[in-house]
């Protein structure tokens, strides 16, 4: 338990990061996303490597059509760079950065980077379907009530809590 | 009048600053909260530490209220923001879909990108495995998920509309089982905590 003092208390946390979520719908119109920039991320590489193949297919055409604005000048592509930073910042004032594998005490290295690979792919996946992940379709989506961000939540935390006993072993 | 951008009330590139800035703001909470310990991220799950469950309801419920007030107030006309359009059968599908992905990847997307930006290797590889995941999304996207994406579409629906009660109600609820959650999950962490350290 020493450790965790030093990890601020987590309802100041969620209203501080409620604020925030008001301050980006205020001015920009936005809810707090991470997804998102995720999928610019993709679509400017895809438009980078055969401009061509993205203007044409379905996919991508959306976002590669207007020439004057690249498909990585996007507002969620500047929020998640000021997520690192900000992430970098307090890591560093915590003396938090360190380079390590997060895992459970008994499960080996392999296992843990296997696992989180397929994690990533299947949150990959799944966000592109439900039009974004835990920060921009369900918290920031309860924020203004709406209904999809309810559905993600009983998706995402009531699905977790279902199949976690299959998963146990992994953090347990 | 609010939302500014929407609006053209402030230009493209002070709208892309102030993302960064905000960005900053909640990457900077995101870390603080101990959102780049995976073990602390799974917790939730197990029952040995749901910090993840109190700052997400904290920050969902704030920002809730929050809006609410700026709406009624008319500092901020709420229909002008991006407000998603729910598809039901895609979210569903999605979120179980990512029900997976948290669970054996201990990490979501935002949670991930500050770990792996903070040094923890589990995070990068589950970073690239998103990237990687949403690289055969793109591919896959005429044949696999075009049609499934739009089903079930029922708008823009707000859920206390939709139930029937004001929004103002509808967040007095929420605030009401939240609190009530915050105080059995520390009933619950503090049992599951006491019989095991689980070192996170």
């Amino acid at each position: 338990m020493e450790r965790s003092k030093q990890y601020m208390n987590p309802y100041l946390a969620g209203i501080l990061i409620g604020l925030f979520m008001v301050a980006a719908y205020y001015f920009s119109g936005e809810g707090l996303g991470a997804s998102g920039a995720l999928k610019s991320t993709v679509v400017a590489a895809v438009d980078i490597v055969n401009h061509d193949y993205a203007k044409e297919t379905p996919y991508f055409a959306a976002r590669v059509q207007n020439e004057e604005v690249p498909p990585i000048k996007n507002w969620l592509v500047f929020e998640v760079l000021g997520v690192l930073v900000g992430a970098l910042i307090s890591a560093a004032l915590a003396k938090r950065l360190k380079l390590e594998i997060g895992k459970a005490p008994h499960i080996t290295n392999k296992k843990r980077l296997v696992f989180a690979l397929l994690g990533g792919l299947l949150f990959g996946i799944g966000s592109q379907l439900g039009r974004g992940c835990t920060s921009g379709m369900v918290m920031s989506g309860m924020g203004v009530l709406s209904l999809s961000g309810f559905i993600g939540l009983v998706a995402i935390f009531g699905g977790g809590y279902v199949i976690a006993y299959f998963f146990r072993k992994l953090w347990i | 009048m609010g939302p500014l951008f929407p609006q053209g009330l402030i230009g493209e590139e002070l709208n892309l600053l102030i993302g960064f800035l905000i960005g900053i703001g909640f990457g900077f909470l995101l870390e603080s909260a101990g959102f780049t310990n995976t073990r602390k991220l799974a917790g939730v799950f197990y029952g040995y530490d749901f910090v993840v469950l109190k700052v997400f309801f904290s920050a969902a419920i704030t920002a809730a209220i929050g809006l609410y007030f700026l709406d009624l107030t008319e500092v901020m006309d709420i229909n002008l923001t991006y407000y998603p359009t729910t598809f039901w059968i895609p979210t569903l599908i999605g979120g179980l879909i990512m029900a997976f992905g948290f669970i054996m990847g201990g990490f979501c997307p935002g949670t991930s990108m500050c770990a792996a930006i903070t040094g923890k290797i589990d995070a990068m590889v589950f970073v690239a495995g998103a990237l990687i995941g949403v690289v055969f999304y793109a591919f896959t996207f005429d044949f696999m998920w075009a049609d499934l994406r739009l089903m079930g579409n029922m708008g823009k629906v707000n859920v206390a509309d939709l139930i029937g009660v004001t929004p103002g109600v509808f967040i007095l609820m929420l605030t009401i089982f939240a609190a009530v959650a915050f105080y059995i999950v520390t009933i619950i962490q503090d049992k599951v905590t006491a019989k095991r350290d689980y070192q996170l």
